[in-house]
């Protein structure tokens, strides 16, 4: 036992010595990213990059809200240099705690206003639309209402599926507490649940439901429509895009910002230039199961998708979601969404 | 022989061993200092959070804990008797079989029972046609969360106890038989109370364990305190509200320590002799076989074979797809690796911490030993976030380095070692120390020529709970392996938040794969050399 536990030891130090040693002893500038974006989304973009650049990119994978959390505890000392995050959500908390550095016009630029952040911290990369997405076999586009405060009539009694607990969700409700106010965005949540709403534990999880008839409808962001095809290219799901002005609607970001604390803040500023570049946009929304919104280079979103200027929606400031949340989650817990 | 006798008291703790305990301890407290900082510096508002919603939480959590433990242990002791102390036919097969599903993580077998018993899932898709059932009964909530944790804790009751059945002096229960009791007579009065450490140790784990766990209430929808703190943590904005629900979680903990304290007692049974001196004397089940063996196949059906067959079910569905199964072997490599070391550390940890506790029990013996458990019921964002707070300070050039990494897994999972050599330990007479001291041997050497061949049964247990454990470990390992390190935890990640579930499979199989030779070390190969003494 004693020599067992003796060479676990000596195995474990000497293993824990090698990776101490193992960091990169390359001539390029290493760049140290946090993704919030999946993998298998980014790494062949990132790849491309260190092509071309000759930079070197090491990704740290993780939840958006985890990552943000550790920078947040990692203040000034953080090894990264960007944060890659799936919501405008997470950039605001950093760019708020004076976590993110400000970016040049040059790149800001490059996106329409309503998509950067208005203190000029994080750009965005890319965008979603909230949609209903609704299985085929059961309904057609024009048994949907045409706006999402109609999902309360008794028609969608238990048919109807959300993520209380996604940001994007979260995201959309304060869209709906700007536009109609607090009082009316309680009472749909409320009758919502009145009305038997199903909820689940993230997007993925609600298209899934909607694709196996466990519900018709979901509220969820548009392309895991388009993650789920590329799983499963027979799933009887599609998108319902709201119009109009309607808060259900909102158009949210995958964005980017560069760490105060960044000692290679030029390479950084490449990598954030190039994920804004007519490649990079090209492979956020055309390539096999990517369909978000190009937001720069003029680069065109998938066939088939509505124009993001036609799905202008909510008409809400990104920059004001982040101040807005806390409300937000207040009321999403007092009416039993999140606790 | 005496069935209870109290430890010598008033021996010093040799500083040999409280220098290392002390050590531990404080590693292992680490998360909790990291909560007293935060808390310290959060703002009033904060505290608002403890209102009757929190409340609610409390009682849901309670009550989440109580029915799983409560399965855990239906499940669990039943399983070690019967492959332990019976001729159940196939038992070293059975052993393994149902010390399984410990390998396999809780969100991947919250996914598997949503895809087998879900609505619209599997069962209903058989069922539906010939049976025209259209409604199975509601797996979200209270019983998708009981299934799924149940699955993933009874293996540590079944475990400790099995271990506990394996050190148990048959004496005792011969003796018994001798004076005239009955089968059953023996079994509640001599092999039942003498199994209270084992048992109770694996309680606490699976306590412990329901605390923690946010993948399957998280994928259950089932209310629970973890799943409360993961949502606070989502909205960023302010951490300090989550670290006074994580405070709750400590409190709920202290409660589960302190009942566990209790129904241990502090009655301590050890055995005549160095090991088993005869074979147990199995008892010949009969005509009991069938019902046993049908007990045996539903848990390994359920707990086993139902979410394996969803997993190859989901990769059969990409065939296809023409996609390549590609398995992830530099994955697995870096899994086994920093499990393997984690473990050593671990079981070579617990030891010192174990000992002054049973050995030399004083007030501050037992309250480092408590202590070192309280951690393990954190989430494990709050433990990894607070290993960022010092690692990214204090640890300088150790910070995202494999060292860390293998710490984080010490500090979460050292409970489970503890658990397993502490009642091992308390099986073993401390008189054998004492004559190996009075023969002339230190301290030291007594402890590790004595003490620890005697109870390795159960040290092994603990160094191998960590393992596994430590195979499936996602939340600290996503925040602190050095970057690049993909343990295949990582890769079910990565293809399940994609909902990838047929590239998520394989992962599975192969982290399950490598696994059960472990587990079969464990079990089956004591269980085979039982079988056949001589």
């Amino acid at each position: 036992m004693v020599k067992t536990i003796t060479l676990g030891l000596a195995l474990a130090l000497a293993g824990s010595l090698a990776a101490v040693a193992a960091p990169a002893t390359a001539q390029q500038p290493t760049l140290v990213v946090y993704s919030g974006r999946a993998e298998s989304f980014v790494k062949p973009i990132f790849d491309e990059f260190t092509r071309q650049t000759g930079i070197n990119v090491q990704v740290r994978h993780g939840d958006s809200a985890a990552l943000a959390a550790t920078l947040l505890e990692e203040g000034s000392r953080t090894p990264a240099d960007v944060f890659f995050a799936q919501d405008a959500g997470a950039l605001g908390a950093l760019a708020s705690k004076g976590r993110l550095a400000v970016l040049p016009h040059t790149t800001l630029n490059r996106v329409p206003q309503r998509f950067r952040a208005p203190g000029k911290r994080w750009v965005g990369t890319s965008a979603r639309a909230r949609v209903a997405v609704y299985n085929t076999n059961e309904l057609r586009a024009g048994d949907l209402p045409a706006s999402i405060w109609g999902y309360t009539a008794p028609r969608w009694k238990g048919k109807v599926g959300l993520p209380p607990t996604n940001a994007s969700f979260e995201a959309m409700v304060t869209a709906m507490r700007m536009r109609a106010g607090d009082d009316r965005t309680r009472d749909w949540l409320l009758a919502l649940k009145a009305n038997d709403v199903k909820f689940y534990s993230g997007n993925t999880q609600v298209a899934a439901a909607v694709a196996a008839g466990e519900i018709q409808v979901g509220l969820v962001n548009h392309y895991y429509l388009y993650q789920l095809k590329e799983q499963r290219p027979t799933a009887p799901i599609a998108n319902h895009f709201l119009t109009g002005r309607d808060p259900g609607a909102l158009i949210n970001i995958a964005g980017m910002g560069i760490t105060t604390s960044s000692r290679r803040k030029a390479a950084a500023l490449r990598l954030v230039n190039f994920m804004l570049s007519q490649p990079a946009q090209r492979f956020f929304a055309r390539s096999p199961g990517r369909a978000e919104y190009p937001l720069a280079a003029r680069a065109r979103p998938r066939p088939g998708l509505p124009p993001l200027t036609r799905i202008e929606g909510a008409g809400v400031n990104l920059g004001a979601l982040g101040p807005q949340l806390p409300r937000t989650l207040r009321l999403l817990s007092e009416v039993g969404y999140t606790r | 022989m005496r069935l209870r006798d109290r430890p010598a008291r008033g021996r010093r703790a040799p500083l040999l061993l409280a220098a290392p305990a002390l050590l531990t301890a404080g590693a292992v407290l680490l998360p909790l200092a990291y909560l007293a900082i935060r808390s310290a510096t959060a703002g009033r508002d904060a505290w608002r959070i403890l209102d009757a919603t929190t409340a609610r939480l409390v009682l849901d959590t309670c009550l989440l804990v109580g029915v799983v433990v409560a399965a855990a242990l239906l499940v669990g002791v039943p399983l070690a008797w019967l492959v332990t102390r019976t001729d159940l036919p196939g038992r070293v097969w059975w052993a393994v079989a149902a010390a399984l599903p410990l390998v396999i993580p809780s969100y991947v077998a919250a996914l598997a029972l949503l895809g087998a018993l879900g609505p619209r899932g599997l069962l209903q898709g058989v069922l539906e046609g010939p049976l025209g059932v259209e409604r199975l009964p509601e797996i979200y909530g209270l019983p998708g969360a009981v299934l799924a944790l149940t699955l993933s804790t009874y293996p540590y009751i079944y475990l400790l106890t099995a271990a506990g059945l394996r050190e148990l002096d048959p004496a005792l229960e011969e003796a018994a038989r001798g004076l005239g009791r009955t089968r059953w007579g023996v079994f509640r009065r001599v092999t039942l109370p003498a199994l209270r450490p084992s048992v109770a140790a694996g309680s606490l784990l699976v306590a412990l364990y329901v605390l923690s766990d946010f993948g399957a209430v998280s994928l259950m929808q089932y209310p629970a305190l973890t799943r409360a703190i993961y949502l606070q943590y989502e909205s960023l904005f302010d951490r300090d509200p989550a670290v006074v629900l994580a405070l709750v979680l400590v409190a709920l903990t202290a409660l589960v320590l302190i009942a566990e304290s209790r129904f241990r007692r502090r009655a301590r049974y050890h055995r005549s002799t160095a090991t088993a001196a005869r074979p147990i004397q199995r008892v010949a089940l009969g005509r009991w076989r069938w019902p046993a063996l049908g007990f045996c196949a539903a848990v390994v059906g359920a707990f086993l074979v139902l979410p394996l067959g969803v997993l190859a079910y989901w990769t059969w569905e990409a065939v296809p797809l023409g996609r390549p199964v590609e398995l992830a072997w530099r994955a697995a490599l870096n899994s086994v690796l920093a499990s393997a070391a984690a473990a050593a550390i671990a079981a070579a940890a617990a030891l010192p911490v174990v000992f002054l506790s049973t050995r030399h029990p004083a007030w501050w013996t037992r309250l480092l030993e408590r202590a070192s458990f309280t951690a393990n019921a954190l989430p494990g964002i709050v433990i990894a976030l607070a290993l960022v707070f010092f690692g990214v300070r204090y640890a300088g050039p150790l910070y995202q380095t494999l060292a860390l990494l293998v710490f984080a897994y010490v500090v979460r999972f050292l409970p489970q070692a503890l658990a397993a050599s502490g009642s091992a330990l308390r099986t073993v007479s401390p008189r054998y120390e004492e004559a190996a001291r009075g023969l002339g041997r230190s301290p030291f050497a007594a402890v590790a020529l004595v003490t620890a061949p005697l109870a390795r049964s159960g040290l092994l247990a603990g160094a191998a709970l960590v393992f596994l454990s430590a195979m499936k470990e996602l939340p600290a390992t996503l925040l602190l392996r050095p970057i690049g390190f993909e343990t295949l935890a990582t890769e079910i990640w990565t293809a399940t938040s994609i909902a990838a579930y047929s590239q998520a499979a394989p992962s599975a199989f192969l982290l399950i794969a490598i696994s059960a030779p472990f587990v079969y070390l464990l079990v089956g190969r004591r269980g085979a050399e039982l079988a056949t003494p001589g």
